[in-house]
């Protein structure tokens, strides 16, 4: 159906965003690579040579890494437990017949639309303030003593500010897979006397299975490059480093930018690992 | 009977869902009520919930002391310009692997997407080095670059899935009737194309306006937008929960709009149609 002349004119039209990509991608990759194998302190003395994979061995050898691998891994999987397990109790709620399902909706995707530093401040200040926050005055009034949140139980307040942020982007994935279930057949399970919590784990959970899977593998690559929920909260502090914020402190803050650069390439591989099986779903579902 | 016992049931899972939808949008909702309050009555023990002097003063106390118009223009120049941008630059290209797929399309799009996994804090350096060089560290110019770059693979794919459900045959018809490839595109596939776009458009804008990673590393004083400009209320002096919930609310209130707009595009936009 395509002559030759549309062919050429589309690969033509494709170009500039095919270039500029290429360019995005290479550029910095190459440089990221490179820098990684010299010993480089801009502020102190520049660019010392190449140092071989130096770099590569004192960044895992680091007192803060093995920490920083743990933190990431419990705020990544921390948030998919949440956001998946009340993402799905969620999405079958809204699914069910009621009043002003449109606006419970807007309600509980809203959190998505809210910039990430200001939810992190608006949590970390007007919640979660030992003082003068919301929570400090819950629990004042069943006479607990307050939580010094972000110090003492600050991963876990982080996980809970990141969920928050995220399980509307859970939800809204798991609605739109609840939404195309076949209803004959839960009708059918029904009538034949089947309880719920059969019927949910023999019908609804397989059928939700891909977009679970979906949400989790998206949500992990966002996860693993969460910034400004650490920046404005913690710092960084009260053992909430992630490999995101560890590297950015190598580089930018202690401007050791061969050190860092050997980081990012540890976070460019893992984010790839997981990007690959979020492609090969991604692909399977172009041929349809 | 069978109607009555649906209702009870219906007006159960209605309580139930208003309050789990009231308790996740508590938050927003509180900031907003803040912003309205003094700052004693902010932090009032027990918290007042509707029933304090409504005011406006910290309104304009944050547009005073911390120009905050300049930080929304900032965010409204960077987000607008990098998803016009971006738009221009895929509308092309995701026309052509719609309408005139070959062997490698879905590889191009695969590739495409790749890049968008890429985490940025692995490039931080090259690409604040690459700033420093050019002289746009702190530039307008230089972030909306930035984020057309890192949005342009979501807007690729989503501009691709609306295009291919463009029948195919009105092409045919066009060309059968003598249309150039200029006059097809302009009048045969764009106003069926708007749509399509204009979901793109929106859901980018809202992306960008809420990137906190390269807008909180690239800018300084001059390009800051709003992301920044609320991260600088992280070490406060004195009593500021009613500023801080002014500033919020005007940096998020504009998104919140747009975002009831964008519900279904968003499951789109973000899985690749993975999800349908």
């Amino acid at each position: 159906m395509a002559t030759q002349h549309s062919r050429s004119a589309a690969r033509l039209m494709m170009a500039p965003a095919v270039i500029l990509l290429l360019g995005w991608m290479l550029v910095p990759l190459i440089m990221t690579l490179w820098f990684s194998f010299r010993k480089y302190l801009p502020l102190r003395g520049g660019d010392q040579g190449w140092v071989g994979l130096e770099n590569y061995a004192r960044f895992i050898s680091s007192s803060s890494f093995w920490p920083a691998v743990q933190t990431t891994l419990i705020i990544v999987g921390g948030v998919l437990i949440i956001t998946v397990a009340f993402g799905i109790v969620l999405a079958l709620l809204l699914d069910q017949p009621m009043w002003g399902q449109g606006v419970v909706r807007i309600l509980v995707i809203a959190p998505f639309f809210v910039m990430p530093t200001v939810s992190a401040l608006v949590w970390k200040n007007m919640f979660m303030d030992p003082v003068n926050g919301i929570l400090a005055h819950l629990w004042k009034f069943f006479g607990a003593e307050p939580v010094q949140w972000l110090s003492q139980e600050s991963l876990q307040s982080i996980v809970m500010i990141v969920s928050w942020q995220w399980l509307p982007f859970a939800t809204l994935i798991l609605l739109t897979a609840v939404q195309s279930l076949d209803s004959e057949q839960l009708e059918a399970a029904e009538m034949d006397g089947a309880p719920f919590l059969k019927r949910f784990w023999f019908i609804i959970l397989p059928h939700l299975s891909r977009a679970i899977t979906i949400v989790i593998l998206i949500q992990t690559i966002f996860l693993l490059s969460i910034f400004a929920e650490i920046f404005v909260t913690t710092g960084g502090a009260f053992g909430t480093r992630t490999l995101t914020y560890l590297i950015f402190q190598r580089v930018l803050e202690s401007q050791n930018v061969g050190l860092g650069s050997a980081g990012g390439v540890y976070a460019i591989i893992l984010a790839n690992i997981v990007a690959l099986f979020l492609m090969r779903i991604v692909g399977k579902n172009l041929d349809t | 009977m069978a109607r009555a016992v649906t209702t009870q049931r219906k007006a159960l899972n209605t309580a139930i869902a208003w309050a789990i939808g009231l308790l996740i949008f508590f938050p927003i909702l509180w900031t907003i009520l803040t912003s309205f309050k003094t700052e004693a009555q902010a932090i009032a023990d027990p918290p007042v919930f509707l029933f304090f002097d409504w005011t406006l003063e910290n309104y304009a106390v944050v547009q005073e002391r911390s120009n905050y118009m300049r930080f929304l223009w900032n965010s409204v120049f960077i987000a607008g310009g990098s998803t016009i941008l971006g738009i221009i630059i895929a509308v092309p290209a995701a026309w052509s692997m719609a309408f005139v797929p070959s062997k490698r399309t879905k590889d191009i799009l695969l590739w495409m997407l790749s890049t968008k996994m890429l985490p940025a804090v692995g490039v931080l350096y090259p690409i604040y080095l690459i700033f420093i060089k050019l002289g746009i560290l702190d530039s307008r110019l230089g972030l909306t670059v930035v984020l057309m770059l890192i949005n342009l693979p979501i807007i690729v794919w989503m501009l691709y899935t609306y295009f291919k459900e463009i029948p195919g045959e009105i092409l045919e018809a066009a060309r059968m009737d003598g249309a150039s490839l200029r006059n097809e595109i302009l009048y045969v596939l764009t106003p069926m194309a708007i749509p399509g776009i204009a979901s793109t458009l929106l859901l980018n804008f809202i992306l960008a306006w809420n990137e906190a990673f390269w807008t909180l590393n690239l800018t300084a004083a001059q390009a800051a937008p709003l992301t920044a400009f609320i991260a600088s209320y992280s070490s406060p002096e004195g009593l500021f929960f009613a500023k801080l919930s002014a500033a919020s609310t005007m940096a998020i209130a504009p998104i919140l709009i747009l975002g009831w707009f964008s519900q279904k595009q968003l499951v789109r936009g973000l899985t690749f149609g993975a999800v349908k």
